[in-house]
């Protein structure tokens, strides 16, 4: 072959740095032409076979679906449709495992094959140089067509470029660098016009001002093929001598343009667009035949295959069928198998996954052919492997920062802009897995700036929720002050009202306060009672009892309510019924005492001024019990008001003001009769103290029963205060009864030496 | 004499002139709050989770700045130790066992046709990722959720699970390769493959 004429470039081609020269091995897989696999029982199509969003299924399980149909549409822009590789049944859809390095599974469609492989309706088109720009564009879109050289970036979205970046160069990728892989060696040679095909239909719409295509020098071939199917077009074939990794984008377009991406940049940005050989024929097919991305040419290579070559296989056809049809003879058990090539490709975990719109290579290596790399000694710093970066990194300090995981020092060194080709490791002699810690740390930064946004987002979320939940606090307490004022207010109108029936405003979170305004006013209220009544009888005493029996009654029908419906009142209600029980005998025992006494003096006219003496001052004990009573139920109304429910409250206010009345009517009557007993009788001086001793001890007494009844109902931390409380009101009570003891006592003595002296 | 008391005067006069600026300087550029704060809570892992015995992470933050001790924080786990002990110049202490272990992340799923609708989740969780309304069903916002266990404990019938999250091969990223041993002729057996 006249290899030198055919190689001979017009054009000036530049260099990259580095570069290595692996064994290349593809005379294993390019003598032979392309061959069509039979049909295989199951296809496994995964929804996602390329960047961006996984197509969106229109098809149903069980449903029959005819070869080139669409089973799954694009899902927004940056996305692929998937039709039907062969005419079948869908049988189900779920997770299977796919062609992916961490051997995980995805959503997958299986198509049952009925073996007629009968096309659905195809949109031909004759002069398809002549279509619109938007037309080819949907013609590519429905085709599911993405990038077939390894990333499968989905290929409608090259085609859309920006209005503003005009598209200087447009470089078609036949480089096919990496050892073993031939698929675009093969497809060039024998369909080079589909290709060349391809490239005026992207030309027609990106408007390139020169088309390129960079092949390399180890494809004589195909560069012939390609010379002949450019002759007449303005399509430019530049021959690259052979270096591993010439056909990466980047340095390709640094080979053919001496142009370089800026780092974290697209070729788009500087004006430039690159494509697959392979993808450009399926643009031309797409457009031309309307025939969807239904199958693609893979090279079967390694030693463990041995009837190595180039087929077109169907999309999702198992890789384990696949290679059985092409005499797959492993040489011992539990072979890799990789997919993709030696530098670059991945072991695949299992292999039934199928073959996907991105798989240009199945590599079967021989026991020694692919060996497994030696165990990695200590980095010499012998610097061979920045001399091989194709991406003029430092692979040596990558190295220790991946190692040290110093994640934000290896991304100053710039590892995005690593390729992954796999130099590095390659040349290095101390065997280190260099480019297995890129891929790693790569993970790592991605993986740690994920978290990072969630983070920043959980902070910000945990923030907008602490400052609505202060906000909200801030509102209730803002209503609750309005409603204390409110209720203030009120009060003190009230108060304004009857000048007699102020209520207390005394806090009712405080037990131990609630007592005191009210014994205050108490006291106020005997202070202001003046002596009206002159007379004082049996009525008084009757009314008292009536009273008490009336209270008692009432006592009784709330015990038997509680009972029914509040049962922690129960208690309260039975110790109050009891107190007031005893006083009813009391006021009973003080009206027949008194209308014995009343009755004496009307049988015997003829009585002594002593025995007047005693009964008066008998009454006025009655009289001043009676008060003492009416006081302590009007406390206690007036306490059961301050804890009323509000629909009780109204009922509670007028028991209360009835109450003072009565009260007031009593204290009159006690003052009235202490001043005629006074006027009376001189010898009575100590007499009035008994009463109102008896009524301290009463007050006393009764406000101790309700400190008692607070401490059993109190919460924990007015326990202490209330506990001191009652001990205080204890010592008060037993000096009140000591008191009245001693008083009766005394009493008793005066009358029975009046008596005496009567007598 | 003069010579001196020219000195002296241009020195006080220098003095007085950088007094100025100085002091003008602290007034115009003063820094608010502690931005050693600001620093440290961008370290943590912001779960507002409360082990470390804070309500949430800015909390704990500030305890840090006041001297606190930087490992008791188990969801960011060793990572965030080593970057509090970087960031404050201190020794890295080991996470200490007593507010918990550092465990894969997690998220809180709800069994919805068990949710009772409650709310008592939906108030639990620190950073509202809980959706719902009184007797309607809930449902964890997953994307938000940082699996901080805080709604499981309030819930009356107990359906929130902790899951932990399979994010599928998107997520997926290479494990670092497997230490080779230095000495080629040791246990070859056992050496895996490591390079393709």
């Amino acid at each position: 072959m006249t290899s030198s004429n055919i190689i001979a470039s017009t054009r000036e081609v530049y260099d990259f740095h580095g570069g290595i020269h692996p064994e290349e091995m593809k005379s294993l897989s390019n003598q032979t032409p392309i061959t069509k696999p039979a049909i295989p029982p199951k296809l496994v199509l995964p929804l996602q076979q390329h960047i961006g969003k996984p197509g969106k299924i229109i098809v149903e399980i069980g449903q029959k679906v005819l070869k080139g149909q669409m089973l799954a549409e694009a899902d927004g822009f940056i996305s692929a449709a998937l039709h039907a590789p062969t005419s079948g049944l869908i049988e189900s859809i779920g997770d299977h495992p796919i062609a992916h390095p961490s051997g995980q599974s995805d959503t997958c469609l299986t198509l049952i094959p009925d073996g007629e492989d009968r096309w659905c309706e195809l949109e031909v088109c004759e002069d398809y140089l002549a279509l619109a720009v938007n037309e080819i564009q949907r013609k590519v879109t429905e085709a599911g067509i993405s990038g077939m050289g390894g990333a499968g970036f989905p290929t409608a979205v090259k085609l859309h470029p920006p209005k503003q970046a005009k598209v200087n160069t447009y470089i078609l990728n036949a480089a096919e660098c990496e050892p073993y892989i031939t698929s675009d060696d093969r497809l060039l040679r024998e369909r080079a016009n589909d290709v060349i095909a391809g490239i005026q239909i992207v030309a027609s719409i990106l408007k390139p001002k020169e088309c390129l295509i960079g092949i390399e020098d180890n494809k004589p071939e195909a560069i012939l093929a390609l010379r002949e199917a450019v002759f007449g077009t303005d399509i430019e074939v530049c021959v690259l001598p052979t270096k591993y990794p010439s056909g990466g984008e980047k340095q390709l377009i640094k080979l053919l343009t001496d142009k370089e991406v800026p780092s974290g940049k697209i070729p788009a940005d500087i004006g430039i667009v690159c494509q697959n050989v392979a993808t450009v024929a399926a643009i031309y097919r797409a457009v031309r035949y309307g025939e969807p991305l239904i199958s693609r040419i893979t090279t079967l290579t390694g030693m463990n295959i041995h009837q190595r070559g180039n087929v077109e296989a169907l999309l999702g056809t198992p890789i384990d069928w696949l290679i059985s049809q092409y005499d797959y003879r492993p040489a011992t058990k539990n072979q890799r198998l990789i997919m993709g090539g030696p530098m670059m490709g991945f072991t695949l975990m299992h292999s039934d996954v199928p073959v996907v719109k991105t798989t240009n290579c199945i590599l079967a290596p021989g026991k020694k052919e692919l060996p497994i790399a030696p165990p990695a000694q200590a980095c010499i710093r012998c610097g061979l492997c920045a001399d091989a970066c194709p991406a003029e990194l430092l692979p040596q300090q990558l190295y220790w920062f991946s190692r040290s995981q110093e994640l934000e020092k290896a991304e100053h060194h710039n590892l995005f802009d690593c390729i992954e080709c796999g130099a590095c490791s390659f040349v290095c002699p101390s065997s280190i897995p260099l480019v297995q810690y890129y891929r790693h740390t790569k993970g790592e930064i991605r993986q740690h700036k994920a978290d990072l946004l969630k983070s920043d987002q959980a902070r910000e979320r945990f923030e907008a929720r602490q400052l609505r939940l202060d906000r909200e606090k801030e509102e209730k307490d803002a209503k609750r002050k309005a409603r204390a004022e409110a209720a203030a207010k009120a009060q003190a109108t009230k108060k304004a009202a009857g000048e007699s029936s102020a209520a207390p405003s005394g806090d009712s979170n405080d037990p131990v306060r609630m007592f005191e305004p009210k014994s205050s006013e108490v006291s106020q209220q005997e202070a202001n009672t003046t002596p009206e009544i002159e007379t004082v009888d049996l009525e008084a005493l009757k009314l008292a009892w009536d009273k008490a029996q009336s209270k008692l009654d009432k006592m009784y029908d709330a015990l038997e309510d509680a009972k029914a419906n509040n049962p922690d009142n129960v208690a309260k209600l039975t110790r109050a019924v009891e107190k007031n029980q005893m006083r009813v005998n009391q006021a009973k025992l003080a009206w027949n005492k008194a209308s014995e006494t009343k009755a004496q003096p009307l049988k015997v006219e003829t009585e002594t001024t002593e025995q007047i003496t005693k009964i008066e001052s008998v009454d006025i004990e009655a009289l001043e019990l009676a008060l003492g009573k009416a006081e302590s139920k009007l406390m206690k109304l007036q306490s059961a008001l301050d804890n009323a429910k509000p629909e009780q409250v109204e009922k509670l206010t007028r028991a209360v003001e009835k109450n003072k009345g009565r009260v007031e009517s009593a204290s009159l009557a006690v003052n009235q009769a202490r001043t005629s007993t006074k006027t009376n009788n001189e010898t009575e001086i100590e007499l009035p103290d008994l009463p109102a001793l008896e009524l301290a001890f009463e007050k006393a007494d009764s406000k101790l029963a309700k400190l008692q009844n607070a401490l059993d109902n109190a919460q924990p931390d007015q326990v202490e205060k209330l506990t001191r409380a009652v001990d205080k009101n204890k010592v008060r009570v037993e000096t009140a009864e000591n008191a009245v003891l001693a008083a009766r006592a005394m009493l008793a003595k005066t009358v029975t030496s009046t008596e005496a002296g009567d007598s | 004499m003069s010579v001196i008391v020219t000195a002296i005067l241009a020195l006080l006069g220098l003095a007085m002139a950088f007094g100025a600026l100085l002091g003008f300087a602290a007034i115009r550029y003063k820094v608010e709050g502690n931005p050693i704060i600001d620093e440290i809570d961008s370290l943590l892992p912001q779960t507002q989770c409360g082990q470390c015995g804070h309500p949430g992470c800015r909390p704990y933050a500030e305890g840090i700045a006041a001297g606190e001790d930087i490992n008791k924080c188990p969801p960011g786990g060793e990572a965030t130790i080593h970057a509090l002990a970087d960031l404050l110049d201190v020794d890295a202490p080991e996470l200490d066992a007593e507010h918990g272990e550092e465990k894969a992340k997690q998220v809180a799923v709800i069994r919805e046709d068990e949710c009772i609708g409650c709310t008592k989740c939906i108030q639990a969780c620190p950073i509202d990722a809980i959706m719902g309304s009184a007797k309607h069903m809930h449902t964890v916002i997953e994307s938000e959720c940082t699996g901080c266990d805080l709604c499981v404990e309030p819930c009356p019938v107990d359906c929130i699970d902790m899951v932990t999250l399979d994010k599928g091969h998107a997520a997926w990223h290479w494990d670092p390769p497997k230490p080779g041993h230095i000495i080629a002729t040791d246990k070859p057996s056992r050496i895996e493959g490591v390079s393709i």
